[in-house]
């Protein structure tokens, strides 16, 4: 039995399994083939399992996710030598469902950056174009599940990071709604934000995984009973209301391609069904990126404060224990967390504070309203997820703004703490288009009904072309 | 364009713990005015009758059991430290 690495999903290996085609270390054995073909083009994995235990199929996780026993660098070399001593709960949950981890995915240092540029350890590239980005980020479990390293995985998103590398690279990616994925044990950026969420290949495994990964945690305060997950089977969109906020469609730096596969992709939906209108977040957009780089750096400066040479993690020389600690930090931490702790420092000090983070609480209070005002009309909200296609290497790492500016479309609705998912609608340039779709609060299930009914419709085809 | 100056820096770096090179020093003060520049929009709105959002849950008080549970050995607590003494996290003194 060949197991075809680059075409199946996840459903499809699991089957291979049950049926007893393949066995459990077949399955993981043509991932780990996979994975020493083309990710040394691809640098997806920070950390390769030669053999991790389980009877079901692998899983690749993106490296901010605590492991027992396997390294967890966040993409830093503050935790170069970091070997986590407890499974965070989302990994708890899926090995209890056999899941073995096939490796840990790379990313932007503290998930901080939308391209894996800001990686400690070198950026991974984009299967579609490896010349590329792959987004970020997660762009480590984007390139692992689009190039076939694994069946599946798990990323985070506080800002756009599983959404916009889902996008980049062409497959499915879904950040959950705010407190319903356990953070127990997973590395904190933004801790209002952090949301743990699956990376896949289509809808269905989708939702599956969250299904795996979702619900109440005692070890996380803010999780909740999460309502039970339906896998969508639905082909139609009958009775569907979309609304189609303006300033999400018609923003700023939106390539003509992406508006134009998003388009294709609505007119699609009206003919499954669905009903379609304009709508608007008329500060949401505008104010979002404003509002996020205030909110996220203000809780990273808190966040990121345990790494100062004590308990773990890097340690450099100091005389006393305060140079000790500043030497520390700057010799383990990257510009872009640096910039972020120092802005977040800013923005909470005195004098400042009122000025810049109690006003970012109060726009994020605006934008909050606004989504649920929608709400009470639309069953989904849809624009594109990023404004371009996948950028070259190299090109926005030099300007921080420019950079922040990627998420611009998928930061609204997570200030908002909205689900959102990405599904591919077409190519640009030959290059992935994503389509985002925002539901209300614990509203997951209306979002997979409506991305599998159109991900059938669309009929995109989730493997690089290079790669067929 | 908003201003930071090179003592502002210093003195978040500071704060924040972060020792930083001049060539550092220079990098992130035109960097730095250059986000909060960006950022500084969210002060354009009329936000008088707002109140704040810390968290998109509306939970509150979201009880545990008072009840003991077992711990990490010390052996594991202490694996990933950088210095141990005995069961201590040895530092240079403060």
């Amino acid at each position: 039995m060949t197991v075809d690495t680059l075409r199946l999903s996840a459903e499809e290996a699991n089957g291979l399994l049950t049926r007893r085609e393949a066995s459990s270390d077949e399955i993981y054995r043509a991932y780990l083939d996979a994975i020493g073909e083309r990710d040394p083009e691809l640098h997806a994995f920070l950390y390769v399992c030669e053999n991790d235990p389980g009877e079901g199929i692998p899983i690749a996780v993106k490296d901010v996710i605590g492991t027992r026993g396997i390294p967890t660098t966040a993409g830093s070399k503050i935790l170069e030598s970091y070997i986590p001593v407890y499974d965070s709960t989302v990994i708890a949950n899926c090995r209890e469902r056999g899941l073995r981890v096939i490796g840990k995915t790379n990313t932007d240092e503290f998930a901080m950056g939308s391209s894996t540029e800001n990686s400690a350890f070198g950026p991974s590239h984009n299967p579609w174009d490896p010349s590329r980005v792959p987004g970020g980020s997660g762009g480590g479990s984007a390139a692992a599940v689009s190039a076939g390293l694994a069946p599946w995985a798990l990323g985070s998103d506080t800002g756009g990071s599983i959404k916009q590398p889902a996008a980049l690279c062409g497959h499915v990616g879904l950040r959950p709604t705010y407190g319903t994925v356990s953070r127990y044990g997973v590395v904190a950026f933004a801790s209002s934000l952090d949301q743990v969420g699956p990376v896949a290949r289509n809808v269905r495994d989708c939702a599956f995984l969250y299904s795996v990964i979702s619900g109440r945690d005692e070890n996380d305060s803010t999780t909740v009973d999460v309502p039970a997950v339906e896998l969508p089977t639905a082909e139609d969109l009958k009775g569907l209301r979309i609304g189609v906020p303006k300033e999400m469609n018609g923003a700023a730096g939106i390539e003509g391609g992406v508006t134009a596969a998003v388009q294709s992709a609505l007119e699609l939906a009206e003919s499954l069904g669905a009903s379609v209108e304009e709508c608007s977040l008329p500060r949401s957009v505008d104010y979002g990126v404003a509002c996020y780089y205030l909110v996220a750096p203000a809780e990273a400066s808190a966040n990121l404060a345990r790494y100062d040479g004590v308990r773990y993690g890097l340690r450099d020389d100091g005389a006393d224990f305060r140079e000790m600690v500043m030497k520390t930090r700057d010799a383990g931490l990257g510009d872009e967390p640096k910039r972020r702790i120092m802005i977040g420092a800013y923005a909470l000090s005195a004098g400042y504070y009122d000025a810049y983070y109690g006003t970012a609480q109060k726009v994020r209070t605006v934008i909050k309203r606004e989504h649920d005002a929608l709400f009470e009309r639309f069953d989904v909200l849809v624009s594109p997820t990023s404004p371009t296609v996948a950028f070259p290497i190299g090109a926005k790492i030099d300007d921080p703004v420019a950079m922040y500016m990627n998420d611009v479309l998928t930061i609204p609705s997570c200030m908002a703490g909205l689900p959102g998912l990405n599904i591919p609608c077409g190519l640009s340039e030959g290059l992935p288009v994503g389509l985002q779709l925002i539901g209300p609060q614990f509203g997951e299930n209306t979002i997979f009904r409506a991305a599998h009914a159109l991900e059938q419709a669309i009929g995109f085809d989730v493997v690089p072309e290079r790669l067929r | 364009m908003a201003r930071i100056t090179r003592d502002e820096v210093l003195h978040v770096a500071r704060l924040a713990r972060i020792e930083l090179s001049d060539d550092e020093v220079a990098k992130f003060q035109e960097q730095l005015a250059n986000i909060l520049e960006a950022v500084s929009k969210v002060s354009e709105l009329d936000l008088s009758d707002v109140p704040p959002t810390a968290h998109p849950l509306e939970i509150a008080n979201a009880w545990a059991e008072d009840v003991p549970r077992d711990c990490l050995p010390l052996d594991e607590v202490f694996a990933n430290a950088p210095d141990r003494d005995g069961d201590y996290f040895r530092t240079p003194p403060a």
